[in-house]
């Protein structure tokens, strides 16, 4: 098993997402260089969140550009596991590899808080692990808000393809569950056959002790072991 | 010395005579002018003249205020924790850098983006962060986290809401987009700082002890790279705008303002971490910050005890037919001077060609003392560099006590009712409900806090902790920012004494072991004896205090010229410190966490009512006189805190600074998820003015939360210690906070209402139309 998470100028989680793999759930993990060219010998690639390029002209938008990312599209397409977070999932959506759009947040402002996710996909691979029970994932965002035409959300819909939806929090204090406005409070989608998944929430920001939560060990913990059995 | 005069600039538009007009124009006094002529021994050139002026500034030469900050101690006594020794002192370098043991550091300061962000406050307050982000890399550290602390006036005018906003949303974007959680910080409103808002920036980065790098260039014929964005005419001065008061042309003088771009500086930081990783190659490192290409010459020549030569033809630039006077002063971002072993030119040219970024030899490092600067071959500027960082001037103003002082320290408590049942019902929402105390989401929800991975106490609570991983085993930083002008107001030496303080009791409820403090300075026109005065004493405040807890001073910024309509500024002090603690079982959170827990309060019953944030939200007056501090007592509370958490003891523990008790209490049982209840037990308190009690802000208080179980115990360790401790009464998972007084003031509170008034009293007022919050 061997992770790989893309460095692109202006990424910013990918120390996080390695840390995550590397040494908290001890799996070997490397850095690839988005100039880089190939992916081979990578069981799972992470795109991870930050700023791509800035951010500039829209998220993603140049990245998709990138080296790499010819080389990640031929490895998506053999059928290779693909996680986008956050700015990552940005990106995939950019490159053609997910379906939709990620547009700015309804409020206008940039969010950075604890929601509660629950998993909407009935996928096995999935509900065996997390259930039923809402998930504590920090969001980092101010462009999370999902968007996809009526056709499109019909399909997503369809082919059981909506993994994350955000849910009500607390009563304790008054805040929206979805803390962006997306579409069907999507939160995280993958493509038909479960194999590219992107999603705004941070599973790397909820896997140790002092974290908001450990929720995102069993995310991540599942994207391995799909890994593992293709 | 040469006293030759320079050949004609290449732009003609620099070859006039320098006019007095010029020399006011340029902000210096006559008599600094006469001084250049002498020590040249010939008239400086305009670009000359255009140095001297950035670097003779208050921001860069701290004119006014150097004997002031001469009386900090710079060095930690007591290092028998194994960590806390002062590596790096302030004012040798960029930024102060202390050891945290195992072979580490840490390096941090605060600095000011003040009027940058009163004319332009999206950029103002993002270049403020950018600004200080490269202080913290240039020494080799790779930043972890910020904070900031931000002054405005009152919330429900518009043109605060747009710079309150506008701020807001520049920290965010500059923060968030590097990728460095910004953690916490501190946002008070108070109409004394109406146009002119205080938006000061932290920025804390971690270092091995072998990464240290120096701004100092040395070894001749070493070459000099300029690296990072091209030069344009932004910024203009900045150095010298951000030294005078700001008025009503200072809108137009928007240019001086510079825009930033975090994509750049985040590439920046990369290939400098990245460049300065390879064993030997940088001899020198400086950032182009105030006062740009010219303080990073003059200061790296100066710290080396070399001359240095630089040809502007070579510098990056992206705008044409720039002149001498525009490259040398442009404070355009993202930029640094590197100074490289000679003959390894293509190792730092690789690096900064795998980021995309320029690396441009610019000149490199001479025998002597001069700072050349040659444009198009021709020598544009020659100066003594220790001239102009060292040799500035140096002045001790006049000191008056201001005479509104003996008017508000005269004030007695009895010139306004005490609390009756009505007023006691609507005096603790309303404090909830003081923007100044109301939770500060709004804010921090926009900042990313929680990217590393590493935030262990998020926002909200008395001190941040941030994780930092070695490799070895984790260790947690704690930092809490503070500074209250109403205080320096009202009583400028406790002001300053409080100030410091509060930020160290913050850090002890957090379970922190204090490292150093870095402060900045925001003070009105020093030429105003009156000004003067408050400044003076709010710093000896601040350097008892540091004394008194061996605390030193590693580093900070001075703003003067903080002026509206109306005069000064309050005094306003802001520092920030830093603590370690070693375990994090002992992180402690101000928040309670089950029903069953008991309250405890340590240092005694609150008895002032003086310079209270109650006086000034309820009873709309700024007077009296700031608390009493002790500082032994002070202290010892401190320690006691920390042995009890140290000894699992403690679940929560919370300072009461503004509000006082009720408010602390209030606050204390808000948590994340859940709203707890408590019920006070105060009639045996028997105060003289019940205001004062529960709303008063004497100082040396904590609010400890521990199961019932440890209650006792925590309270024989309190009287061993000579801590006065008060039992207040219990946590109650009904939310409703109950206050027994065993008599006509007994009152109960729906606790969500209580949150709901605190939590979105902000976000109420900063609501867009057709927008969901």
């Amino acid at each position: 098993m061997k992770v790989g998470v893309l460095q692109f100028p202006g990424s910013n989680c990918d120390q996080d997402s390695l840390h995550a793999f590397a040494t908290v759930l001890g799996v070997p993990a490397r850095l690839v260089w988005h100039k880089e060219e190939s992916l081979e010998g990578l069981d799972l690639v992470v795109v991870p969140g930050g700023f791509s390029y800035g951010d500039y002209l829209r998220c993603g938008a140049i990245a998709r550009f990138s080296p790499v990312m010819k080389a990640l599209k031929a490895y998506a397409g053999a059928g290779g596991m693909v996680m986008g977070i956050c700015n990552g999932f940005q990106i995939l959506c950019e490159a053609g590899l997910l379906p939709g759009a990620l547009i700015r947040n309804d409020c206008l402002e940039f969010r950075c808080e604890t929601v509660n996710l629950t998993l909407a996909a009935r996928r096995e691979a999935w509900q065996a692990p997390l259930g039923a029970n809402p998930l504590r994932i920090p969001v980092a965002h101010g462009e999370g808000n999902y968007r996809i035409d009526h056709a499109g959300l019909a399909e997503l819909e369809a082919n059981d393809q909506i993994l994350f939806r955000y849910a009500d929090r607390p009563a304790a204090i008054e805040r929206r569950g979805n803390p962006n406005g997306s579409l069907s409070d999507i939160a995280g989608i993958c493509n038909r056959e479960g194999t590219v998944i992107g999603m705004m929430p941070h599973p790397e920001r909820a896997v140790e002790s002092f974290h908001p939560s450990r929720d995102g060990l069993p995310i991540l913990q599942t994207l391995l072991k799909l890994a593992g059995h293709r | 010395m040469s006293s030759s005069s320079l050949p004609p600039n290449p732009d003609p538009v620099l070859n006039v005579s320098i006019t007095p007009e010029l020399i006011e124009k340029h902000g210096l006094q006559p008599e600094e002018y006469d001084h250049i002529v002498q020590t040249l021994g010939r008239e400086p050139t305009l670009t000359e003249l255009g140095i001297f002026s950035v670097m003779w500034s208050e921001h860069c030469s701290y004119k006014n205020s150097k004997p002031l900050l001469k009386t900090f101690p710079v060095e930690k006594k007591d290092t028998s924790r194994g960590y806390g020794r002062v590596m790096v002192k302030a004012g040798e370098e960029n930024a102060g850098v202390i050891d945290i043991g195992g072979g580490w550091a840490i390096c941090f300061k605060i600095e000011s983006h003040n009027h940058p962000s009163a004319v332009e406050p999206f950029e103002g307050a993002a270049t403020g962060v950018g600004g200080i982000i490269r202080d913290i890399f240039t020494m080799g550290a790779r930043p972890v986290l910020l904070t900031n602390s931000l002054r405005f006036g009152d919330l429900e005018d518009a043109t605060v809401k747009r710079l309150f906003r506008g701020v807001v949303a520049g920290i965010s974007h500059y923060g968030n987009c590097m990728g460095i959680p910004t953690v916490g910080g501190d946002v008070v409103f108070d109409e004394s700082y109406e146009g002119n808002p205080l938006v000061n920036a932290l920025c804390l980065g971690i270092l091995r002890h072998d990464q240290l790098q120096k701004g100092a260039a040395t070894g001749v014929g070493n070459p000099v790279y300029y690296v990072g964005a091209a030069t344009g005419r932004d910024g203009l001065g900045g150095a010298s705008f951000a030294s005078r008061e700001l008025t009503e042309e200072s809108q137009a003088d928007r240019p001086a303002v510079q825009k930033g771009d975090p994509f750049m500086e985040k590439l920046l930081l990369e290939a400098c971490l990245e460049m300065m990783a390879i064993p030997g190659l940088v001899v020198g490192i400086q950032d182009m910050g105030a006062a740009g290409l010219t303080c990073s010459t003059c200061e790296t020549a100066g710290r080396g005890n070399a001359g240095i030569e630089i040809e502007l033809d070579e510098v990056p630039q992206r705008e044409t037919n720039m002149n001498s006077y525009e490259i040398m002063l442009s404070e355009s971002q993202e930029r640094m001077l590197v100074i490289v072993q000679k003959g390894r030119e293509k190792e730092i040219e690789d690096v900064f060609a795998k980021w995309d970024l320029h690396a441009a030899k610019v000149g490199e490092v001479k025998e002597g003392d001069r700072m050349v600067v040659k444009q198009h071959g021709v020598t544009v500027a020659d100066l003594p560099a220790r001239f102009l960082t060292d040799e500035g001037p140096v002045y001790e103003r006049e000191a008056k006590e201001p005479a509104y002082l003996a008017k508000t320290q005269a004030w007695k408590p009895d010139e306004i009712a005490d609390l009756t049942k009505e007023s006691l019902a609507e005096a603790l929402p309303g404090l909830l409900g003081d923007p100044s105390i109301a939770s500060k989401e709004w804010v921090y929800r926009q900042y990313d806090h929680m990217v590393g991975a590493s935030t262990v106490v998020l926002p909200g609570s008395d001190a941040a902790v941030c994780r930092i991983r070695t490799g070895e085993g984790d260790k947690f930083v704690a930092i809490a920012n503070d500074g209250i002008g109403r205080y320096c107001y009202l009583d400028p030496h406790r002001g300053g004494l409080i100030a410091m303080a509060e930020c160290l009791r913050n850090l002890a409820c957090s379970g922190a072991e204090p490292l150093a403090m870095t402060d900045n300075l925001n003070f009105g026109n020093p030429y105003k004896p009156e000004v003067f005065y408050t400044m003076k004493e709010a710093v000896k405040g601040l350097s008892d205090c540091c004394a008194a807890f061996d605390v030193p001073v590693v580093g900070g910024n001075v703003s003067l010229y903080n002026e509206n309509h109306r005069g000064a500024i309050d005094p306003t002090p802001v520092i920030s410190v830093v603590g370690l603690i070693e375990k994090e079982a002992d992180i402690t959170t101000q928040t309670v966490s089950a029903a069953g827990q008991k309250l405890l309060l340590l240092g005694g019953w609150p008895d002032e009512i003086g310079g209270s944030q109650y006086l000034q939200t309820v009873h709309s007056v700024k007077t009296g006189r700031a608390p009493e501090i002790d500082l032994a007592k002070e202290k010892t509370v401190h320690d006691l805190v920390r042995q009890v958490i140290r000894e699992g003891r403690v679940k929560a523990a919370h300072d009461l600074s503004d509000g006082g008790l009720l408010v602390a209490v209030g606050e204390m049982l808000f948590a994340e998820e859940q709203n707890f209840g408590a019920t006070l037990e105060l009639a045996s308190a028997s105060p003289a003015r019940w205001d004062a009690l529960l709303f008063g802000e004497s100082q040396g208080r904590i609010l400890l939360a521990v199961d019932s179980a440890e209650e006792e115990t925590v309270i024989a360790t309190a009287q061993a210690a000579g801590v006065a401790v008060q039992s207040l009464g219990k946590v109650t998972a009904e939310p409703i906070l109950s206050l027994r007084t065993g008599g006509s003031l007994d009152h109960s509170w729906e606790v969500k209402n209580l949150r709901d008034i605190w939590s979105q009293r902000i976000g109420k007022a900063m609501a867009l139309p057709g927008l969901p919050s």
